[in-house]
């Protein structure tokens, strides 16, 4: 992304949390948003223009499992790990997602498509195995099942 | 005045004061490794770690550094329990930095010489107390260096992990207040290496102009030149040849 897109994007995070130095979080998600990761030009700029030390803007980056400093696909796939989905199958959901993509978890593929992550537990235990891509829900999800609904997405 | 007993012993605190600094006061000791009066309190080593009864009479444990004192609160600092877990805390911390000589001297203390845990490698000696990225922040407040990822992953690191840490002046506070001796500081003619666990970063010292000694990096007077609104001109000669 040119550097005067990233400027407008960052300010446009800023002005949305009142450059709250402690909405640092908030600020990064948004700005993950726009971008799709945070690159090391974003975090610089959201450091530089927020007035918090890149140490710090760093530090809190890399916390949280839900920002990524690497390139991400356009679509994100959870695959709930938890207990309740365990014992149902959610391994072998997993296995699958990763042969069909020819992904590894933590992976995205070549095509900036899809990225694979798991979770531990997302609240949803009596639907398990749960898969969320994006913002959409998939419950009791199957090795054979997952196949079609990953069509659904380009 | 705040009224406490410490290991039967009754004395007064100033309100505000952790267990820890009033017990210090009385001479009472209590090991700690993250402790650095020059920054706020973080409670990070666990090893100061002491038994607390309020006076409602409510028990638990608390790290004594980060603990204020409470009317009427009772602390033992030295019971069976607290021995056998901060035993337990230095196993821990052995395994993690086998080659640090403090943490060595340390358990060999309390008796501990061995430990049962899986043994890092590498020559690692942080604890990631922090204690140098707090003093770089509140002390020196240039914030160069902090921890970064979590967990396992958990390490005290320059932004992105570069070997270059623009914000670094080369003061050499993380050194000077590193618990363990994991960061090394190091002038040989007119550089200064300073190493990290995982970054290493290198400065230039200017040179006295009387006295020809090196006496600072030139990044860091410059910094105090700023920070001060002092000319960088003051800073020709070392604090030695000034008049």
């Amino acid at each position: 992304m040119a550097i005067k897109g990233l400027r407008e994007t960052v300010k446009k995070a800023l002005d949305k949390h009142n450059n709250d130095k402690s909405l640092l979080v908030d600020i990064l998600q948004d700005v993950q948003a726009t971008i799709g990761y945070l690159p090391k030009a974003a975090l610089v700029e959201t450091g530089k223009q927020l007035g918090v030390p890149i140490s710090r803007v760093y530090s809190v980056a890399t916390f949280f499992k839900a920002f990524s400093l690497t390139k991400r696909g356009r679509h994100l796939i959870n695959v709930c790990m938890g207990t309740a989905c365990h014992v149902r199958g959610a391994v072998k959901v997993l296995e699958q997602i990763e042969q069909e993509l020819k992904i590894k978890r933590g992976g995205t593929t070549r095509d900036l498509k899809f990225t694979l992550e798991t979770v531990n537990c997302v609240g949803a235990c009596a639907l398990g195995p749960m898969v969320i891509i994006g913002e959409d829900y998939h419950g009791e999800m199957t090795p054979e099942g997952i196949i079609s609904v990953l069509k659904q997405y380009n | 005045m705040v009224k406490l007993t410490i290991n039967g012993r009754k004395i007064q605190a100033e309100e505000g004061t952790t267990i820890l600094y009033a017990a210090r006061d009385n001479n009472i000791f209590i090991p700690t490794l993250c402790e650095n009066e020059a920054v706020s309190p973080y409670g990070a080593c666990r090893l100061c770690l002491v038994q607390i009864k309020t006076a409602r009479g409510r028990e638990r444990l608390v790290t004594s550094c980060i603990y204020l004192v409470e009317e009427g609160l009772t602390v033992e600092t030295n019971t069976e329990r607290i021995r056998k877990i901060r035993g337990v805390l230095l196993e821990l911390l052995l395994a993690r930095c086998p080659d640090s000589e403090v943490i060595q001297e340390m358990a060999a203390k309390e008796g501990i010489t061995i430990t049962r845990f899986y043994k890092r490698k590498g020559n690692n000696k942080c604890i990631l107390c922090a204690n140098c990225a707090r003093t770089c922040e509140e002390v020196v407040g240039v914030s160069a260096i902090s921890l970064a990822n979590r967990g396992v992953d958990r390490e005290l690191t320059t932004p992105f992990g570069d070997d270059f840490s623009e914000a670094c002046i080369g003061c050499g506070s993380c050194a000077y207040s590193c618990p363990t001796g994991a960061i090394t500081l190091i002038d040989r003619g007119s550089k200064r290496t300073i190493k990290w666990p995982h970054n290493r970063m290198e400065f230039k010292l200017q040179k006295c102009s009387v006295c020809g000694n090196y006496w600072a990096p030139e990044k860091q007077i410059a910094y105090i030149a700023k920070t001060s609104g002092t000319k960088l001109s003051e800073y020709v000669a070392c604090p030695d040849c000034r008049d």
